[in-house]
């Protein structure tokens, strides 16, 4: 079988991944292209800032992906999604600070600025290894996925689930959060780390290099998606809607819950490291408040708002979401966390399946009509 | 008639006490120097030499004029004055327009005055200090007893060879418990100045029970200046015991306070999770916007104090009570409005009331402030009680333990002894039988929650007596309470009440080793392995509706 034909059997019965999958790749053109070669006097040029705003918002639907993976096909609320997020952008970060070299306000090679403020002698160990590309890009996976994956076998084997689980996922982050403010931590403490130069020799300041940084993050969300589909329509994909549907039933059967569940988490974990660390290059920082447990919450209602039947959905939501956090925060910043406050409330009350299913129920009185 | 009789009584009391009070003074008027002598020890002050000025302060110190206190205060605070003219001694009133004054030596008052006619008593340090210490000299002997002691305290470490023999005849006549047992450390540390060595072993063995600073450092300066002396072995071993003493006396002392503030902090944790926990137990719903209704009591008190500015004293009183029913309302209309559509569906309650939360956050910044508001403390509330130099606890901590203790027992009095209680019990342990039974279980609901947040807003007001109030109120406890909750066992209450100050005084006991951050990092860590050993918490549920 080859790779084309697998592609092609994940999105064939997918009419909505087909489109969203269309849309992906024609607006990574349209904007690149747009921001590249058009002069930027004309109309239809798209600013370096709006590229990168476009790339975060790429990132957040690959987070939301991540989230939706083990909410919407396992039924796991992780209200802690958060903390893989920004523990993936530290291991991009480490590597963007180990980049700085020389050009730090300290002048040191081997330390970043803020260890030599703290007087600290040598880098940590677990900076290690941080100055090669190849590792970070190890680490940004391996990093969420080992905490997932002790957190879930910890959590999992001793069958924490629903509420329960969503509040000390809660309390993971949180607890990360107040680690991470520390600077003995060795990780610039409140500041956290920022003041980055290159990425793989390519400035940070430059068009191209943003612009890079964009499509990088598009192909991520698209190989993301695919991921999950390829996941969610396998053997395992099965089992984990079974588990998600009659839990007790699927042990009864046979199967192990406690690693399926166990190892969805960690790809889901490793999914949103990427994420993160696609994240901070674009924004130019990274500090403890991205684990704060209220970013987590608000990832959960992008994928609500999104709705929790398709992979695509979770992708809308967070797009809507996050324009329209944009959109207000311009303009009403007073009124944005009523919006969001009224969001949640209108989204669980009234549209339980979100925008999509909103969609598909117009959609699909149109279908019936079709078929007969 | 029987009344009368025991207004007598209290007269005759009264009148004892003008006589005991005259008494002190009646005696130390017998030497008192002549008024013309006095004003003539006055006219020293005038000097430029600060020296003479010293001799003419030590000299008014020993006249035994009742009028020396006055001007030893006035020269403090740099209101003392001499005509430049006829040299006469006032006190200079700044306040008034034009400036006032009062002569010295007279009383007699003075309207208009012009500042320029007179010239100031100027003080430097030094004197400034000796001032200090001649004003505690005196108070020594003054008939009030508070004015002794603080003048004692004041002179504790410094009693110097000369003031020995007053401090030793002070003790002889003092009645007074607390201030005779000051005296004898004062005295016990002057004696350690001295040539004797048996004297200054029994004033080390007298102070090793003191838990004053300046006797643990003078013992400490004695034992770093021992080597070298001669037959300094046993002194040695008193100095170095009762240094011993002394620590492990302290040790226990703030092993006291650490619980006490583990209690207080407990409380806390108590008030908000307690509420938190007959919601999530009763209707399995865990309210995010918990933390705000508690925000929302804090803003009753502010407001209650905004509006009754001159009854601050009582303002808590009212608060209470109107927190209780501000929060308990809001409440039932998050039950009726959202809540209760959600009923079965845990995780979109989660977000709903998560999304209340944010809009009630907003709520204060939009109409009162986004920055925090200052609510004040009643004045009975203000201050601390000193048990001893070691050990003193503020107020509004014994209040805010005695305040969740009086709730937590008026919600198990709710829970045990009601009917509402009773239904509130049975509906979260079996909601269908009953409802079968009987009981109008959405009725029970919407009152539950509405307890539930209306202890959340007393919560509130016991939390704006000890922090900032501000729209974040909430988010900092919310976490901490539910790992309360969790801890504790879901709809328990001796569980709320157990998790909760053990999670408070273990954060306390952490906190001098590790730091109050990594202290709640360990307990994070810890709850998040205990729950899996016990995932119902310490104190589960038991039936069979628990399990699903």
């Amino acid at each position: 079988m080859t790779r084309q034909s697998l592609i092609m059997q994940l999105i064939r019965n997918d009419r909505g991944g087909q489109i969203f999958i269309g849309l992906l790749i024609a607006m990574l053109l349209l904007v690149s292209m747009s921001n590249l070669l058009l002069p930027a006097d004309s109309v239809l040029h798209l600013s370096t800032y709006a590229v990168t705003l476009l790339g975060k918002y790429l990132c957040y639907a690959l987070l939301a992906i991540a989230l939706y993976l083990v909410w919407g096909y396992c039924g796991i609320l992780i209200l802690g999604h958060g903390a893989f997020f920004a523990l993936g952008g530290y291991a991009m970060g480490m590597y963007l600070m180990r980049q700085i070299g020389e050009r730090g306000v300290y002048g040191n090679a081997e330390l970043p600025d803020f260890m030599v403020f703290l007087n600290w002698k040598e880098l940590p160990w677990y900076w290690f290894g941080f100055e090669h590309a190849w590792f970070a890009a190890v680490m940004i996976v391996v990093v969420p996925g080992i905490l997932a994956f002790v957190f879930g076998w910890l959590a999992f084997r001793s069958r924490v689930t629903g509420v329960y689980l969503s509040i000390i996922t809660q309390a993971l982050t949180y607890a990360l959060m107040l680690a991470f403010f520390r600077n003995e931590m060795g990780f610039g403490g409140n500041n956290g780390l920022t003041d980055f130069k290159e990425i793989l020799g390519f400035s940070l300041q430059a068009d191209a290099t943003r612009v890079g940084l964009f499509v990088a993050s598009g192909i991520a969300l698209l190989l993301g998606y695919l991921l999950s589909r390829y996941i969610v329509s396998s053997k395992f994909g099965r089992v984990i809607i079974a588990i998600r549907d009659a839990e007790s039933r699927a042990r009864f059967v046979g199967y192990k819950v406690e690693s399926y569940k166990l190892w969805l988490f960690v790809v889901s974990a490793g999914l949103a490291g990427i994420a993160g660390a696609l994240y901070v290059p674009q924004v130019g920082i990274i500090n403890p408040s991205e684990f704060q447990p209220l970013n987590s919450i608000e990832l959960a209602i992008w994928v609500a708002v999104g709705g929790r039947g398709t992979l695509y959905g979770a992708v809308a939501g967070a797009l809507v979401v996050n324009f329209s956090k944009t959109f207000f925060t311009g303009f009403i910043p007073e009124a944005w966390l009523y919006g969001l406050g009224a969001i949640f409330i209108v989204v669980t009350l009234f549209m339980p399946k979100g925008l999509v299913g909103l969609w598909q129920r117009r959609a699909a009185p149109l279908k019936a009509a079709g078929a007969a | 008639m029987r009344r009368n009789h025991g207004l007598q009584r209290y007269l005759w009391i009264g009148w004892l006490y003008v006589l005991l009070a005259l008494l002190p003074s009646m005696a130390m008027s017998q030497d008192t120097v002549s008024n013309d002598a006095f004003a003539q020890l006055l006219t020293g002050l005038k000097a430029d030499d600060f020296e003479q000025k010293e001799a003419a302060l030590r000299q008014l110190a020993q006249s035994h004029d009742p009028r020396v206190l006055d001007i030893f205060k006035a020269l403090q605070e740099a209101r003392l004055y001499f005509a430049s003219g006829s040299g006469e001694f006032i006190y200079l009133n700044e306040n008034t327009d034009p400036p006032s004054g009062v002569k010295v030596l007279s009383g007699e008052k003075l309207a208009d005055l012009d500042p320029a006619a007179y010239d100031k008593v100027s003080v430097n340090n030094q004197l400034r200090s000796l001032l200090k210490e001649l004003t505690a000299s005196l108070n020594l002997q003054s008939p009030d007893r508070s004015l002794r002691l603080a003048a004692v305290n004041e002179l504790v470490g410094e009693v110097t060879p000369e003031k020995l023999a007053l401090f030793k005849q002070l003790l002889a006549t003092e009645s007074d418990a607390e201030i005779a047992e000051v005296l004898q450390v004062a005295i016990a540390i002057a004696d350690l100045d001295g040539a004797d060595t048996q004297a200054k072993i029994r004033a080390l063995e007298r102070l090793s029970t003191s838990l004053r600073p300046e006797a643990y450092n003078r013992i400490q300066s004695l034992l770093a200046g021992l080597p070298g002396q001669p037959d300094s072995a046993g002194l040695h071993a008193a100095a170095t015991n009762a240094l011993h003493s002394i620590d492990g006396r302290r040790e226990k002392y703030r092993f006291i306070e650490t619980t006490i503030f583990g209690l207080s902090l407990g409380s806390i944790l108590l008030l908000i999770a307690i509420g938190l926990s007959i919601t999530f137990g009763v209707m399995g719903v865990i309210n995010m916007a918990h933390g705000e209704l508690m925000m929302l009591g804090a803003y009753t008190t502010y407001l209650v104090q905004a509006a009754l500015p001159n009854a601050i004293d009582y303002s808590l009183f009212i608060a209470i009570p109107l927190a209780f029913v501000v929060s308990g309302l809001v409440g039932v209309a998050i039950e009726r409005g959202v809540i209760r559509f959600l009923y079965g569906r845990p995780l979109e309650t989660l977000l709903a009331t998560f999304g209340i939360s944010l809009i009630l956050q907003q709520i204060p910044r939009t109409f009162i402030s986004a920055q925090n508001v200052t609510v004040q403390n009643p004045a009975w509330l203000s201050g601390s009680w000193v048990i001893n130099p070691a050990l003193s606890i503020t107020y509004n901590r014994l209040f805010i333990f005695a305040f969740a203790m009086l709730v937590f027992f008026g919600l198990l009095a709710i829970m045990k002894k009601t009917s509402l209680g009773l239904q509130v019990r049975a509906v979260s342990q079996n909601r269908a039988m009953a409802k079968a039974m009987g009981v109008r279980t959405e009725w029970v609901d919407a009152l539950t929650f509405g307890l539930g947040s209306g202890i959340a807003g007393i919560a509130g007001v016991a939390l704006s007596q000890i922090t900032n109030v501000g729209p974040n109120l909430g988010q900092g406890y919310i976490v901490d309470s539910f790992m309360v909750v969790v801890f504790g066992g879901v709809g328990n209450v001796w569980g709320m009440l157990v998790g909760s100050l053990s999670l408070g005084t273990v954060s306390k006991y952490m906190e001098p080793w590790s730091g109050a951050v990594l202290a709640k990092i360990v307990i994070l860590v810890f709850i998040i392995l205990f729950i899996q050993k016990r995932p119902r918490g310490l104190f589960p549920q038991k039936g069979r509706a628990a399990e699903a």
